[in-house]
């Protein structure tokens, strides 16, 4: 095990994607001379030069789109759109020929495309730059949405994605970047079609994702220390999404709060209830909950952001509201 | 263009006869260009097409049965039925459809074309070849408005890709004219904004279409970047099956088809005495005969069965 951060991980598995296979390239601003928004690509255009390595013009729909058609012509394109904010630029291309063209061409084309942005907020750059669609992107048949919330996800998620014939969404939470880990080589490769149980518990199923996973994990330490068994569960993968892991836990615990740092009204939150519903409805010992964030768009001042934002404080409520402790 | 005229008059005919449904794009008047254009291109080419696809398909060489197959939506057409009129594609032809949001095909044209320059070329290309794949992108007029346009010309530029902008301008996105959604009507002149090489074709002669096009993919494959061709043309029906056609004239519709671009050419080769009645009733017999064995292959088809629905959203399943 080695202590690394999440942006050298990506980076990692960036340079071992580039090494492994001559098809690889990278497309998105500012990935080359300037190393990468979140400085995830730097030092690649100088180890693997500019014909792999392409800055591009701010023209997500385009450039996404030429991710596709290299895709279509044989590379294996690993496309950097900045934030997820920017990539609503791209979705004709995402939505109506990514999604699409394999279908209602039967079959006859596949895109193995990797599309990796930051997504989420918590680092005070106002409405434009922290929202969390990740849950709209999960709801498009045709692509897979991942979200590593470890290091070894980060990593891990990258090279398995590069080994999918169809398109592959990753969403890094931009406040985990500099955050550190253990990188497990030993869980190499990673499945990208299962979710995680991070913490095994008793009491009752966090189910979360991406950014929120670390902020789950802090409420279920607190909570443990009230004789609350929080077991919390890692989506990692938003589509196709692994619902037995879901219901499994709720099975056991009886209880679910879901946490998703979209918004609450049609978020992938409530799908998750919805599944918790239909598949466990019987094994409940209460409605399922939801920690969200609020129904504005991410302000600027930290008071305001963080009260927008699910906290363990807001996680750790909802746990005992519905445990009625 | 005989061949395409032809196959979209039966297409329009099975049309009112509920045999093709959903939406229904005829080519029919701006045939010169698809015949004229596409056998400047070779077999490791790419081509990337709209939703008024069906000249190109069959330029290309997908055979006529498929794709009548495709418009019936049996499993026999040439994407399984799934796309209809407006999704042809044909993997083994390189044909990328087909795809139906105006300026959409422009950026993936980019993307193969760079994939073009990047890849490994197919050891079967002798050492010219290998130089020069090049893609070939047909948008409409249209498409011209959309900002996928001026991104695609601009990134295809910069990387001095080997893409063929074909313009294929009939004056009418859907039902707006040009004058109405361009503040610049002159498409070609566009092109010089992002330092793209570009020309104006008349699309209703296909010796013209021809020698602009084999010159504009010449000038590509030797490395120089993209080009942009605006071919002049004129659709002579409506814009789909549904279409009263409010927006234009009849006046307009008959000058225009004073050029229509097989009776000009049949003219001109009778001229030339290269072209005889007995020449031209044979083309048509030929003709006649193979849509008849298209008709019957998509009359005969089978429907994709229901248990295949969810088949290839992704390639594992």
């Amino acid at each position: 095990m080695t202590k690394i951060t999440y942006r050298e991980a990506v980076r990692a598995g960036l340079r071992e994607a580039l090494q492994s296979d001559p098809r690889v390239l990278l497309m998105g601003e500012d990935i080359g001379r300037y190393g990468g928004t979140y400085a995830c690509s730097k030092g690649l255009l100088e180890e693997f030069g500019p014909e792999r390595i392409r800055d591009t013009p701010l023209s997500e729909n385009t450039f996404v789109g030429a991710g596709i058609g290299a895709a279509l012509g044989g590379m294996k394109p690993i496309v950097e759109v900045m934030t997820v904010n920017f990539s609503l630029l791209a979705l004709d291309q995402i939505v109506n020929n990514a999604a699409t063209i394999r279908h209602m061409s039967g079959g006859q084309f596949n895109i193995p495309l990797v599309v990796r942005m930051a997504t989420g907020a918590g680092r005070q750059v106002a409405a434009q730059h922290s929202h969390s669609f990740e849950g709209w992107y999960a709801h498009i048949p045709g692509i897979k949405v991942l979200t590593p919330a470890t290091v070894t996800d980060a990593k891990g998620m990258l090279l398995s994605a590069l080994k999918e014939p169809d398109p592959v969404f990753i969403f890094e939470h931009a406040y985990l970047y500099p955050m550190e880990g253990e990188l497990d080589e030993q869980a190499f490769p990673v499945d990208i079609s299962k979710a995680a149980v991070r913490r095994p518990g008793r009491d009752v199923s966090i189910i979360t994702f991406g950014g929120s996973l670390w902020k789950a994990l802090e409420a279920a330490d607190r909570l443990a220390t009230e004789g609350i068994d929080a077991e919390v569960i890692d989506l990692r993968v938003l589509r196709p999404l692994d619902a037995a892991t879901i219901l499994t836990s709720v099975r056991k615990t009886h209880r679910a709060v879901v946490v998703d740092e979209a918004w609450r009204t049609g978020s992938f939150a409530a799908e998750i209830s919805a599944q918790i519903m239909e598949g466990a409805f019987y094994d409940l010992d209460g409605p399922v909950a939801r920690v969200c964030s609020a129904e504005v768009p991410i302000p600027y001042p930290k008071h305001l952001e963080d009260a927008a934002l699910p906290q363990p404080d807001t996680i750790v409520r909802a746990v005992r509201e519905l445990l009625a402790r | 263009m005989l061949r395409i005229r032809r196959f979209e008059e039966k297409s329009a005919e099975l049309y009112s006869l509920g045999k093709i449904r959903g939406f229904l794009h005829l080519y029919i008047g701006e045939e010169a260009v698809a015949a004229g254009a596409l056998p400047a291109f070779t077999a490791e080419d790419a081509v990337v097409a709209t939703y008024r696809e069906h000249g190109h398909a069959l330029v290309r060489g997908t055979p006529m049965g498929p794709l009548m197959a495709e418009l019936y939506g049996k499993a026999n057409g040439c994407a399984r039925g799934r796309g209809g009129s407006m999704h042809f594609f044909d993997a083994s032809r390189r044909f990328y459809g087909g795809l139906a949001i105006v300026g959409g095909g422009l950026p993936i044209a980019v993307g193969l074309a760079l994939a073009q320059k990047l890849s490994t070329p197919s050891p079967s290309l002798d050492e010219g070849e290998r130089q020069g794949r090049v893609t070939a992108c047909f948008f409409g007029d249209g498409a011209v408005a959309e900002g996928e346009f001026h991104e695609s010309l601009n990134l295809a530029a910069l990387w001095k890709l080997p893409v063929l902008f074909l313009c294929e301008n009939n004056f009418y996105a859907m039902g707006t004219a040009l004058a109405r959604h361009q503040s610049q009507t002159d498409i070609a002149f566009k092109a010089h904004a992002y330092a793209v090489p570009s020309a104006v074709v008349d699309g209703m002669d296909v010796l013209a279409v021809g020698e602009a096009t084999r010159q504009a993919v010449n000038s590509v494959r030797q490395g120089s970047g993209p080009y942009l061709l605006e071919y002049r043309t004129y659709r002579f029906r409506a814009h789909s099956m549904y279409d009263a056609e409010l927006y234009r004239t009849k006046e307009e519709v008959a000058k225009w088809k004073q050029r229509d671009p097989i009776t000009t050419f049949e003219t001109r080769l009778r001229e030339l005495g290269w072209l005889t009645d007995a020449d031209l009733q044979e083309m048509e017999d030929t003709i006649a005969a193979e849509i008849e064995d298209a008709v019957a292959f998509a009359e005969a088809g089978p429907w994709e069965p229901v248990e295949d629905l969810e088949k290839d959203v992704y390639t594992r399943t």
